[in-house]
Order: C-alpha cells, then sequence, then structure tokens
C-alpha cells in the first residue's frame, strides 16, 4: 500500500519551492507514495512543511527544499523517521496545538478538492442543520453567535443577513473575496485549501435570505485560488451541491466566479458591485445599502469570505459555542495573519481578546531580521500604525477603534528598526493616489496632495504650517470621501505622526525626495508608477 | 492587416459568444480577449461595443479603470514585485531599486529589446514570505537581490 505524503499547494508553499518538492517524491518513488497537495497549516516560515500520514498520526517536517527530499526519504520519511527537519507528529506543534481553530479547523487537514474528505472532517454539518431549520431560525442562529464581517467593517452578519430576507423577489449573494490588503492573505489559503467551507457558507446564506445565485469576486492577483475554486464549484455540482434541489432540499442555488482585474478598490463592496456588472469599479453612494438594492438593483448579502466560511461552524456547533469564544463584542474567533518582517509568519487563529504583543512577540516570535520590532500595522493599508507602548492593546473591535485605529482583515505587519514612517505614511497617501476610483474629491485629490504636504514635512518646509495643512486635509478626508479608501487613508499617516514623530524631523530631516513627479495626472486613473522616487529617496530604508 | 483584422473579430466574437448569455459579462470577455491576444487592441473597443450595444466610451472606460488590461502587446516575460507594506518591511524599496538597475528601466518599463517588462503589484498575498515577485505569472518568496538575479538571469 502507499504512503500518503501531503505537500501543499498553497500559493505561500510554492513560492518557496512546494512543487519541486512534490515532483521530487514523485519521481522517486512513483506509485509508492500518494502525494495530496493540501492547504496551508498556516505555519508559513516553516514552509514548505510535508506531512507523511503514520500509525502515529500525521508527521511533519519543514522546512523542506527539493534537494533535501533524498536525504529525508533515505532517513526514513515515510516511516516519519526522526531528522533535523522533523517537527513531530502535526497535531503536537505548540505552535498549532495553541491555536483555537474554528474557520481554520480543516486546513491543511483535508485534500482540498475531496468532497469524501471534506464529509468525513465534518464538512456539511453546518448546511444540513441549516436546512433543519427555518431561514428566519438561520438567521437568529447567525446573529445570536455575535459573528461581525471579517472584511474590515466589522458589521453583525446576521443583521445584514435579516435585512435582505425581509425584501422579496430575487436576491444575490456575493463573497468579496477582493482581498487587496498588505498583510492579509487568509481568504487566498480558504480558497486554495479548503474551498467546500467557502460553498457551505454560501448555500446556509442564500437558504437563510432566499437568494438563488451566489458569486464569488477574486483578485485577479490569487490565479491559484482561482483554478482551485473553479474546479469545486465544478465537483460541488457534481455531488448536488449547487444547482437544483441541493442536498435534495428545496434549496436552489448557482454559483459563479468572478475575477477582477487589478483594482484594489473593488474590495470596497458597492465597487465590487460594479465591477460585478461589468462597469468601472467606482463606488456607489449610500443608500441604498447592498443589502436593499445591491447587484442588478437586487437585494444582495455581500461578505468576506471568512466571514461566510465561518457560518458553517456556527450553524454545526451552536450559535452559543462560537458566541462562548472572544471579548466584548467582538465574538468568537478571528484567523490573524502574521506578516512582514517576522520571524514566525503564518495564521494564528484564536479569540478576540489576545493582545498585539502576544501575536507579535509570542506567536510571531519578533523580527525575522532580529532587529528590534518598531512598528506594527494592523488591518492593511487603512489601518494604523501602532508602536510596542501599545501592544497591550487586545484585538477587539472597539478597542482599536478607541486607539484610532482598526483590526480590519486581520492582518498585522512587522516593521524593524529601520523604518521610516515618514517613508510609510507618504506611501499611505501614495497608495490612495494610485488607487482610489475617483468619484469623490477628497480621495481623488485629497490622497495627491498628501503626498505633496507630506514631502514639505519631510524637507522641513514650513514645518507648522504644513503639519497643520496635513491635518486638515486629513480630516476633510475622514469626514467628506464616499468610501473606506479616502475615509480610513488618515488613519496610517495620523498614526504615524502621533507615535512616530521623531521621524518627520530631526536629523532625519532629509533632501526633499524629487517632486511628485506627473504621476498625479488625475484624468488618468492609471497614473504611471512612481518610478522616479523608487530607491532614490534618501529617506529609503537601506539595509 | 486583413488578417490580424479577421482574427480580432474571430476572438471577439468567440469571447462574447462565450459570455452573452451572462449579466455583466464585460469583464469576462476583455480577460478572454486579452488571454488570447496577449493585450486589447484599441480596434477591439469598437468592436465589443458594437457587439454589446454598448457606447465605445462605456467600454474604454472599463478598460482604462483596470490595471490588469493594457492595450499594447506584452513583453517576451514579465516580472512583477510587490510594492505593498507587507513586503517594504521585508526590503521591498531596496530590492525594486536593485531591478531596475539590473534590468536599466523603470518599473513600469520594458527593456530595450521588448524582453522584459518591469512592473508593479500591490499584494500578491504572500506576506509572510516578502519580498515576492512574480515572473510570467509564478510567484517567488523570499527574493532578495542575489535570487533576483538569479530568476531574471535566464531571461537573458
Amino acid at each position: 500500500m502507499s504512503t500518503t505524503v501531503y505537500v501543499p499547494r498553497d500559493s505561500a508553499a510554492r513560492s518557496v519551492g512546494a512543487d519541486e518538492v512534490a515532483a521530487r517524491l514523485v519521481e522517486r518513488l512513483g506509485d509508492d507514495v500518494r502525494v495530496v497537495r493540501n492547504g496551508s497549516r498556516g505555519l508559513l516560515w516553516l514552509e514548505p512543511m510535508v506531512e507523511v500520514e503514520t500509525e502515529r498520526g500525521r508527521v511533519a517536517y519543514g522546512p523542506v527544499g527539493a534537494s533535501d527530499v533524498d536525504g529525508l526519504l533515505d532517513a526514513g520519511l515515510l516511516d516519519g523517521a526522526g531528522h533535523e527537519l522533523c517537527l513531530g507528529p502535526t497535531d503536537e506543534i505548540p505552535w498549532l496545538s495553541g491555536q483555537q481553530r474554528v474557520t481554520f479547523a480543516r486546513m491543511g487537514v483535508v485534500d482540498p478538492l475531496s468532497i469524501d474528505d471534506y464529509r468525513a472532517h465534518g464538512g456539511l454539518a453546518g448546511l444540513r442543520a441549516a436546512l433543519a431549520m427555518t431561514p428566519e431560525r438561520v438567521v437568529q442562529e447567525v446573529t445570536d453567535s455575535g459573528l461581525r464581517g471579517r472584511g474590515g467593517a466589522g458589521f453583525p452578519a446576521g443583521i445584514k443577513w435579516k435585512t435582505v430576507r425581509e425584501q422579496d423577489g430575487l436576491k444575490y449573494i456575493c463573497c468579496n473575496a477582493d482581498e487587496g490588503d498588505s498583510g492579509t492573505y487568509a481568504d487566498r489559503m480558504l480558497l486554495e485549501g479548503d474551498p467546500f467551507t467557502l460553498v457551505e457558507g454560501m448555500l446556509i446564506a442564500a437558504h437563510a435570505v432566499g437568494a438563488t445565485v451566489g458569486y464569488v469576486y477574486l483578485r485577479s492577483e490569487y490565479p491559484a485560488a482561482a483554478e482551485t475554486f473553479r474546479t469545486a464549484i465544478e465537483i460541488a455540482y457534481s455531488h448536488g451541491l449547487l444547482g437544483q434541489s441541493v442536498l435534495g432540499s428545496d434549496l436552489s442555488f448557482d454559483l459563479h466566479l468572478r475575477i477582477g482585474a487589478g483594482a484594489y478598490i473593488c474590495g470596497e463592496e458597492t465597487s465590487m458591485l460594479e465591477s460585478l456588472e461589468g462597469r468601472r469599479g467606482e463606488i456607489r453612494a449610500k443608500p441604498p445599502i447592498p443589502a436593499v438594492s445591491g447587484l442588478f438593483g437586487r437585494p444582495t448579502v455581500v461578505n468576506n469570505v471568512i466571514t461566510l466560511a465561518t457560518v458553517p461552524m456556527v450553524l454545526a456547533d451552536g450559535a452559543a459555542t462560537y458566541a462562548a469564544l472572544g471579548t466584548g463584542r467582538s465574538r468568537g474567533t478571528q484567523v490573524f495573519q502574521l506578516a512582514g518582517n517576522i520571524a514566525r509568519g503564518g495564521i494564528v487563529e484564536t479569540a478576540f481578546g489576545i493582545s498585539l504583543g502576544e501575536l507579535v512577540d509570542d506567536w510571531g516570535g519578533g523580527t525575522a531580521s532580529g532587529r528590534p520590532v518598531r512598528a506594527v500595522q494592523v488591518g492593511g493599508p487603512l489601518g494604523a500604525y501602532f508602536p510596542e507602548e501599545l501592544f497591550h492593546l487586545p484585538m477587539d473591535y472597539e478597542a482599536f477603534a478607541a486607539e484610532d485605529g482598526l483590526v480590519g482583515h486581520g492582518g498585522i505587519v512587522v516593521f524593524d528598526d529601520t523604518v521610516d514612517m515618514a517613508a510609510q505614511a507618504r506611501f499611505a497617501m501614495e497608495f490612495c493616489a494610485e488607487e482610489s476610483c475617483g468619484k469623490c474629491t477628497p480621495c481623488r485629490i485629497g490622497s495627491v496632495r498628501g503626498v505633496e504636504v507630506i514631502d514639505r514635512i519631510i524637507a522641513d518646509q514650513d514645518r507648522d504650517a504644513n503639519l497643520a495643512v496635513l491635518e486638515d486635509l486629513c480630516e476633510v478626508m475622514t469626514d467628506g470621501s464616499l468610501c473606506a479608501m479616502g475615509g480610513l487613508t488618515p488613519l496610517p499617516v495620523r498614526s504615524a505622526l502621533k507615535h512616530f514623530a521623531d521621524d518627520f524631523t530631526g536629523p532625519g530631516a532629509t533632501p526633499p525626495p524629487r517632486a511628485t513627479p506627473d504621476a498625479m495626472h488625475l484624468e488618468d486613473r492609471h497614473p504611471k508608477p512612481i518610478a522616479g522616487n523608487v530607491g532614490t529617496s534618501s529617506t529609503e530604508v537601506s539595509s | 492587416m486583413t488578417t490580424q483584422a479577421g482574427t480580432l473579430a474571430d476572438v471577439v466574437s468567440a469571447a462574447v459568444a462565450a459570455h452573452r448569455d451572462e449579466p455583466g459579462p464585460l469583464l469576462a470577455i476583455l480577460h478572454d480577449v486579452q488571454r488570447e491576444l496577449g493585450y486589447l487592441p484599441r480596434e477591439a473597443t469598437a468592436l465589443l461595443a458594437e457587439e454589446l450595444n454598448l457606447s465605445r466610451a462605456d467600454v474604454h472606460g472599463v478598460v482604462t479603470f483596470y490595471r490588469d488590461f493594457r492595450d499594447t502587446p506584452p513583453a517576451r516575460r514579465t516580472v512583477r514585485i510587490c510594492r505593498a507594506e507587507a513586503c517594504q518591511a521585508r526590503g521591498a524599496r531596496d530590492l525594486v531599486a536593485h531591478a531596475e538597475q539590473r534590468l536599466g528601466v523603470a518599473v513600469g518599463e520594458t527593456t530595450p529589446d521588448g524582453g522584459t517588462e518591469l512592473d508593479q503589484v500591490f499584494c500578491f498575498g504572500n506576506c509572510a514570505l516578502g519580498p515576492t515577485v512574480e515572473v510570467d505569472g509564478r510567484l517567488h518568496g523570499r527574493v532578495d537581490a542575489t535570487r533576483f538575479d538569479d530568476l531574471v538571469g535566464d531571461l537573458e
């Protein structure tokens, strides 16, 4: 009988050689090995992490390069034998066993494209439970669980569903998989590593609100996720999970995958809807909210991947079980993503309430460079930069809001002490200028002016006056922008100014970066990259 | 030229036919045409407008809104570097500077021989293993200057 070996198909694992490892195993062992391309367990610094099925359970090795394969096989890899790369039984790795995996319970465990494997690991239990309930009851369960939108806004999922439930006629479920925030990759991992969970979550949502059609809007930067999820949809249809009479019930649901085209703004829900309709991804003014008038003007549930993928667990185990985890109004778990300059980067799923410092220092092990941590950005490009003095903050929507930050999608990007926070603040404005949809003035023009003003501050030109202008500008963008793009860009800028004021002055008062290039032609939504400034400014981090 | 025009019309028609029954199909059609041809020739705008009963301005507006769509043929190879925060924290700024020097072009440009296009991306979702570079659709993590030179070495 052939031995089963797991080599992740996850894009992160593949970016450091997982395909080559799988190929070498097959080359050496042929039919003696069954290679399953699973999702990643989330210990990304140990990728490619290979697991072997043994009588003692699965035994892990990592990081394994293709050139390690022969030596591992000689040492007895297939028997789970000891080796310097051996991490022991996977389930006993403290970094993994210490987590509270709910949404990511199956991540890395199952073959992502095997329905049998999915069922064997608790898949479809949530859907069966939901189908046995009235739609109203399902909405109540989701409300009672306290589950809030994991895409960043944190809006209670049950309330949104209730609004859609109360509308009439054709309704849609739209999954926002336009995961553009730097430092976040949980959506991608789920689509690549446990795609049926998302399908199941969308089916439950469809049953709950009375929708018949669903779309997953996935960014084009994730081609591997698209391939896996497209296959998962086909498999789901062939097993009667999608289409007419799902699992023999009255529920009918068609699911489509749509691919974006390189626009960060399409992660904003109304911009995503415009894009799904085949138009420019310009945001819509609200109201009406999508729950009342969304895709093609119909009532639409728009939820993030992780939100929808958590629903099956809520229904399978009950709202009370999920709500028992967490703190304050942040119930359940968050799939935290440790990123940037971090020693142990990867997925830490645990209940809300864990402190920022525990995640960065205890789980993440500090920086990868070995230098002191100086700043962490939480919640993506629109999230605040925090210093170590705020590491006591609990991961909690309200606690972060109180410090002018946001939990967002749970991404945590770590920077060491070589970071220039004035450059990061400038980048926040630059990014907004690059990605603004252009619909509203505070965002479209404010961001361009923001880059210019920060350049003047860094150059020590009329410092106080320009600081006042920047503050004024941030206020206008915060209060006057139509959506979170312009509205939240001031968060990283203001937090950098507040917590790292020294970087905007003093001996670091560097010659001005070259004048903001003509990249900012406002009629052009795709300004030339700001190549003239890349690497040429003396404010750049040097190693 | 006639052959090219014929080809373009065929490609556009096939893409439209494949998605005609879908609501809001324009993005999917544009992706299909670009996958076939490598880019969206300007003439495609008029053809698509005609086929889909949209104005040329509507189609042009969509094509120019999204970064993925291009109206010039791609270089033989495309190198894209992530410039977003998580990769910045791992040295992406230096890597971009190195890449520009190594290839002799700025981000957004193609080498004079038309061989390599250097571009930037804001996030590949490989944020724990940056800096991340994509060469012809293939993702590479933990890319430093040396590894970058190895990756583009094959291009020459």
